[in-house]
């Protein structure tokens, strides 16, 4: 199997190979350093982003709140994590790194407040 | 009316403004901000993404979180700040030489007067509209830029439909294609008229192909459609920059989102008899980052339109240190041009000097791996720094030690030029 990607390790943005051997070896090509092999066989192994969206506050300068994953987490967990996010209804005051959600599906990360409001 | 006197009054409490006026307050001027919104932060608090600040704080910040740390700073500082208040006037004094007074209207302190002997323009810049790059078709509702979009969806929690299509392949569209997608919105398309993507490689990857969403390059609008609410538009691909009819399609759509670039915004400077570039929009300012009205300096977006938010408070510290020198007199220099060469669109400042150390900000036409960016006076080689990589989209910075200016200092009337190679 052969993937492609284009690297975003730099502005140059490699365009990337990936070939997935019957063994399950990785191999990259088309990179023009390290970091090319490295992005490459994150996005197909376990590719993950940084999520930011906003909360429910409703004060009448800001209706919404920023937040952000502590860390980047896996894409398959991101519609869950939205969907919680959205649910949420804040109170103020919140001070900005306050933890708005724990540990989310025990991976380790915490959503946090981006601003503080109130 | 009220009136207040400061030394130095900056116009605009985003990026820009906060960062100079630190830099003004730090050495012990009386120094005001004045903010037509109701906080301090400008553009960067609708921005909820993360990747700013990498330069300035060593870590990668959303808008806001870079926003609230210099907002932060301002409010510990002694730096007046009048929220809520919009300058509509800039003149200079008719009373006292080289006092500039601001005429401002406030919802919070009614009409009031300031004067002060300099002033910092830092208004940022303005989205290009449907009228400036002329979609023929009717005219009805759901036509937005994306600025627009993404302050309504962030701050003020409203979703303005739910089938969209991005016109133009900005930073700021590509962003709102990821944020549209993940308040719930299906975002059909990007059509980009040039060839090439305008955002960066990261946010093509992270905001379109993680979602599948269709990149048209060499396509245009061609036409809009519906009576009240837009319906759908009209694509077509463009063959050697003619529109190709025949391969004309169609898109349903409820929403059409406008990121097709920004225009520093220089209403009042213009109004003021400031010199504006007619190329890049901005206010002409000399090494120094001063207009040629006297004591009026520029930075931020409303000189030129910056891609990083860290480049614009490094600018604007600049700018603010120079005010400093301005106020206790000792801001003298020969100015000497500074020219954009081959394959370079614009550099800003458009002067330098021989007294300090000099930082040029500038835009490659053209796109090109393992490039050089050059600086010549005449057929002497200034400087040759080496980039992996240039295009028009990723603006290059390059300093000019004083040292490196001496060979020839002693020449008069030396202009520099600045090339990519």
């Amino acid at each position: 199997m052969e993937k492609e990607y284009i690297c975003i390790a730099c502005p140059i943005g490699c365009h990337l190979k990936l070939h997935v051997g019957a063994d399950k070896s990785l191999e990259v090509s088309g990179n023009k350093c390290k970091r090319g092999e490295v992005y490459a066989i994150t996005e197909f192994s376990e590719p993950t982003r940084v999520v930011t969206a906003t909360c429910r506050l409703g004060l009448e300068n800001l209706e919404r709140l920023p937040v952000k994953t502590t860390k980047p987490i896996l894409k398959d967990h991101i519609n869950p994590l939205l969907k919680e996010i959205y649910s949420l209804k804040l109170e103020a005051p919140i001070r900005r790194g306050q933890t708005i959600i724990k540990n989310f599906m025990n991976t380790g990360v915490d959503v946090v407040a981006t601003r503080s409001a109130g | 009316m009220k009136e207040y006197i400061f030394d130095c009054v900056v116009i605009g409490g985003g990026a820009a403004g906060m960062a100079a006026a630190l830099e003004v307050e730090k050495s012990g001027f009386d120094t005001a901000i004045v903010e037509r919104e109701e906080h301090l932060g400008g553009i960067l608090l609708q921005c909820i993404h993360n990747g700013f600040g990498l330069h300035e704080f060593k870590e990668e910040l959303t808008g806001p979180e870079y926003a609230e740390r210099f907002a932060e700073r301002v409010q510990a500082s002694s730096v007046k700040v009048f929220l809520e208040s919009t300058v509509m006037e800039l003149s200079e004094s008719g009373e006292a030489a080289g006092m500039h007074e601001l005429h401002c209207y406030s919802s919070v302190y009614g009409v009031f007067l300031l004067k002060a002997r300099s002033v910092i323009l830092s208004m940022g810049c303005r989205e290009r509209n449907r009228g400036n790059i002329g979609i023929p078709g009717s005219r009805p509702s759901g036509i937005m830029t994306a600025g627009l979009a993404q302050r309504l969806v962030n701050i003020d929690g409203y979703i303005p439909g739910e089938q969209i299509v991005i016109i133009g392949s900005g930073d700021i569209g590509l962003i709102m294609a990821r944020r549209m997608t993940w308040a719930g919105c299906k975002v059909h398309a990007v059509i980009e008229i040039q060839p090439y993507p305008s955002g960066i490689t990261r946010n093509i990857v992270q905001c379109l192909e993680d979602f599948d969403i269709p990149l048209y390059l060499s396509h245009v609008v061609s036409e809009i459609r519906g009576k009240d609410r837009i319906e759908s538009i009209r694509v077509t691909p463009l063959k050697n920059g003619i529109q190709d009819e025949e391969n004309s399609f169609e898109i349903k759509c409820d929403t059409l989102l406008l990121s097709v670039g920004l225009v520093p915004e220089n209403e009042l400077s213009r109004k003021a008899g400031i010199e504006l570039s007619p190329q890049i929009n901005g206010p002409l300012v000399d090494s120094f980052l001063m207009t040629n009205k006297k004591g009026i300096f520029a930075c931020g977006n409303v000189l030129h339109v910056h891609d990083l938010v860290d480049y614009v408070s490094r600018e604007s510290r600049s700018a603010g240190s120079n005010v400093v020198k301005y106020l206790n007199s000792t801001l003298t220099g020969v100015q000497n041009k500074v020219k954009a060469g081959a394959n370079v669109r614009y550099v800003v400042p458009q002067k330098f000097n021989f007294q300090g150390d000099n930082q040029f900000y500038m835009r490659s036409m053209i796109v090109k791996n393992g490039a050089k960016v050059e600086v010549r006076a005449g057929n002497i080689i200034i400087k040759t720094v080496n980039h992996n990589h240039v295009q028009p989209s990723e603006m290059i910075s390059i300093s000019i030690k004083k040292e490196e200016l001496e060979k020839i200092s002693g020449i008069p009337d030396q202009q520099l030029e600045i090339s990519i190679i």
